[in-house]
């Protein structure tokens, strides 16, 4: 039992008249700004890896944003900057293809950080056949069962109850498997969130509620929609562990993600992770979020941006040179540019597509 | 004066059941509120408590006798000062000596929807059904009798030796043995990680099976009944129907909703409400509505099979009745197909689930008056046989629809609807609904028979079409 529990679960912990593990009092603290506990250290290359992957979600969605605005890409468009370094540090604590990932309607970092084709996420965008969905899902419904990637689903807190259910088949197979279940401050106040919670505790199965608090639910702030504004204790009258996690740096998502992981993997059930992020776009693309002030975006983007912070260590470490890091911001915007011209290109779906997979 | 104890109903549903044991005999002494017997309805084993204080005279109904009817004197309760001689005259009493309370208990379970006006009262268990006729069942093939109730649980039990990865996932299926004792047994032959009890969690449980389903499960969820699956509508439609479609075919849900629908018994209007139209509605869902147990067999081991969702819409008033059954090692039959219960050339009747109970009535009836009426159990709703439908139509140019749910946008609606496009120069008539009233349900009585559809409006609506 030497897992790191959070504060929930250690005051859990103390009541019980157990010992509260060591690094709960770390964990509790994460709200304070500037404490970050157990931060992973990342060698150069993880350094490197995680600039790339929230580089390519960062530039992905930039050009989304634009193809939008070209009219190439319609209805809704959730994108996903600031918030990057959520699933780039998920995805580096499990494994890729084995664990599963399910997620909201913005959704396209969680399809990168899997691993899921740049090309196919964006011609899903456009509507055109080469789209993981054929064209027939859009922004908020792809899937990967290669990645393990279960969507993509655009009611929101649904996920949960399916995440859940993804779980509970590891569960029912006897694998060492675990279910990310990636939701919102919005979502984390649906009534099947909790139903959820309780199924998952009482039959201890291998999920993660990774609760993306990024502080507004459309343009409702968590102050004003939240009775318990700490997510980390949404769990608590179902005895789940949670930790608050700054979820702006890449290394304490890994750590925390471990934690989690181990926890879950060891069949002691689920676990929660308040991921305390930001998103600097407006809800969707049709949002010109004029419920906060220019001030609160811009001192996020200019104290906290996750790929900044890595930058920064890059170059102070000596790890990379400025000219390195323009090569892989070059690289990156290859990719995108070569997805966004396959989006453009691909045909629209046949006509006769209308008709397929409504039934196996 | 020596009281009766009388064989209570322990259920809205209950017409009968099982004196499994005596737990006292004759010349004990009983306070109210002992428990004098246990009886074994079609649900559960209930305790029988003495209301009043005496001493037990006589006990009228062996332990171990089955098919006890309610209110049929099971006891003699003897007040101080009387003896057995009393008691024995007590049965005769038995026409003038019920009070008059009692006899509306009886009467509530004799308002189940099967008694309807005109027709004569059967005992549920006394419905047999002509089967043979069924091309999906080889010539030949040996039949044994059974409920719809059993037949529903051997489908799940085969299903589940059969393959793995079938579960049964729903509130009381387990420990319980099934609110309606649909599962029972199972917890037994199979265990608790494949016979799952929830918590009541609709919503909840719902998704995750649908879940377990995306990642390859084949969750049979049970809703206690189709009412509280409204809290899950939700997860059902949008994420197990929508699913195939949304990922371009890449994942799909195998995975049955089930559980008993519509009205069942002074049961009020949120526990009696038909949801065959709703689902029925849905692309990316097959809805099954089996009326015999034959089709319950054959169809929900079909359904479980099946890789895409499939609502299995029951009926609790159902569950009791018997069948034949055809007695093979895997009886599957397909989704999808509509059934010709009984061929005839004068007009044509439509329905499935428990609607049949009144069509096959007023068939029966109609012929004693030289009407020859071909009734079709659609036993699917989607996809729908409709062309099985028309073709019974081209032949007798004549239409009636009978269901139990609400008139606007009903399944009888949809088959109007589709007979004016496919058939129209082939009616001789405008094709009649018969449907439960658009009202929700009431609690009283002689208001809850009359909000259901019954064999007399069948009837009349048959003789209207053929214009008689």
């Amino acid at each position: 039992m030497a897992v790191a529990k959070s504060q929930v679960s250690s005051k859990a912990a103390t009541t019980d008249g157990r010992k509260p593990a060591a690094r709960a009092a770390k964990a509790a603290s994460a709200r304070t700004a500037g404490a970050k506990p157990s931060i992973a250290e990342f060698s150069r290359d993880e350094e490197l890896a995680a600039y790339r992957e929230m580089l390519l979600i960062r530039r992905f969605e930039e050009k989304a944003g634009q193809m939008y605005g070209m009219g190439l890409i319609h209805g809704f468009c959730h994108l996903y900057i600031g918030q990057e370094a959520v699933v780039v540090g998920m995805q580096m604590a499990i494994r890729t293809g084995e664990d599963q990932v399910i997620t909201g309607y913005r959704d396209h970092g969680h399809m990168l950080a899997t691993g899921m084709d740049a090309k196919g996420v964006m011609a899903e965008l456009t509507g055109r056949r080469d789209g993981y969905s054929r064209g027939k899902g859009g922004s908020m419904h792809m899937f990967s069962i290669e990645k393990q990637f279960f969507g993509g689903h655009g009611i929101v807190g649904a996920q949960v109850s399916l995440g859940t259910g993804l779980a509970f088949a590891n569960r029912y197979r006897k694998n060492d498997r675990v279910s990310l279940t990636y939701f919102g401050d919005g979502a984390a106040n649906q009534g099947q969130v909790y139903e959820s919670f309780n199924m998952a505790e009482l039959w201890k199965l291998p999920v993660i509620y990774i609760i993306e608090n990024n502080r507004y639910a459309m343009g409702t702030s968590v102050s004003r929609s939240s009775a318990q504004t700490d997510f980390s204790k949404r769990g608590l009258s179902f005895n789940i562990p949670g930790e608050q996690v700054d979820g702006m740096d890449v290394r304490a998502v890994r750590a925390a993600g471990e934690r989690a992981v181990e926890w879950c993997r060891a069949g002691k059930g689920p676990y929660i992770l308040e991921m305390q992020t930001y998103r600097y776009r407006g809800h969707s693309m049709s949002d010109p979020a004029k419920y906060r002030s220019k001030d609160e975006v811009q001192k996020m983007r200019t104290e906290h941006d996750p790929i900044e912070q890595v930058r920064l260590r890059l170059i102070d470490k000596g790890w990379a040179s400025e000219d390195d890091l323009k090569k892989v911001d070059a690289e990156v915007r290859d990719i995108v540019n070569e997805a966004a011209d396959f989006a453009q290109n691909s045909p629209e779906p046949d006509a006769s597509e209308l008709w397929t997979d409504i039934l196996k | 004066m020596p009281i009766e104890i009388l064989m209570p109903a322990l259920s809205p549903t209950m017409e009968e059941g099982t004196l499994s044991k005596w737990l006292k005999k004759e010349g004990d002494s009983v306070k109210s509120g002992d428990v004098i017997a246990e009886i074994e309805t079609d649900k559960a084993t209930m305790e029988v408590e003495a209301i009043d204080d005496g001493k037990i005279g006589k006990l009228l109904i062996p332990e171990g006798s089955q098919n006890v009817k309610v209110n049929t004197p099971i006891a003699v309760l003897l007040a101080d000062g009387e003896d057995a001689s009393a008691a024995s005259a007590a049965p005769a009493k038995d026409e003038h000596g019920v009070p008059e309370a009692a006899k509306n208990g009886s009467g509530e379970a004799g308002s189940a929807p099967a008694a309807s006006a005109g027709a004569a009262p059967a005992a549920p268990a006394a419905i047999k059904t002509e089967i043979a006729n069924d091309p999906d069942i080889p010539a030949g093939t040996e039949f044994v009798t059974m409920t719809v109730r059993e037949a529903l649980r051997d489908a799940m039990a085969e299903e589940m030796r059969r393959d793995a990865d079938v579960f049964v996932i729903g509130e009381e299926v387990a420990e319980y043995q099934g609110a309606y004792k649909i599962t029972q047994g199972l917890l037994q032959e199979f265990g608790a990680d494949r016979v799952i009890d929830t918590p009541i969690t609709e919503h909840g449980f719902a998704g995750l099976a649908t879940g377990a389903a995306l990642a390859g499960l084949k969750p049979i969820v049970e809703f206690m009944t189709f009412n509280f699956a409204m809290q899950a509508i939700d997860q059902i439609i949008n994420s197990a129907a929508k699913t195939l479609y949304m990922s371009g075919g890449q994942l799909g849900a195998s995975i049955v909703f089930r559980g008993p629908n519509g009205a069942a018994s002074r049961v009020g209007a949120q526990h009696s409400q038909d949801y065959s139209a709703w689902y029925s509605q849905i692309p990316g869902l097959k809805v099954v509505v089996p009326y015999t147990a034959a089709d319950a067999k054959g169809l929900l081991k079909a359904a479980i099979r099946d890789p895409n969702p499939v609502v299995f819409l029951e009926n609790e008033m159902v569950y009791g009745h018997s069948f034949e059954v055809p007695k093979l090692d895997d009886f599957v039959l397909p989704i999808g197909k509509a059934r010709i219960h009984k061929a005839g050339k004068d007009v044509t009747i439509v329905s499935f689930g428990i609607g049949m109970s009144y069509a096959i009535k007023a068939a029966e009836q109609l012929a004693a008056e030289g009407i020859d009426a071909e009734v079709i159990d659609l036993r699917t709703l989607r996809p729908l046989d409709i062309d099985t439908v028309i073709a019974s139509v081209k032949k007798t140019g004549r239409c009636v629809t009978v269901e139990e749910g609400w008139p606007q946008n009903s399944v009888g609606s949809e088959i109007a609807s589709q007979l004016m496009e496919k058939a129209f120069d082939y009616l001789d008539a405008p094709v009649l609904k018969v449907t439960g009233k658009d009202v929700p349900m009431p609690y009283a009585a002689n208001l809850e028979k009359l909000a259901l559809p019954n064999v007399g409006e069948v009837i009349a609506a048959v003789k209207a079409v053929t214009y008689r």
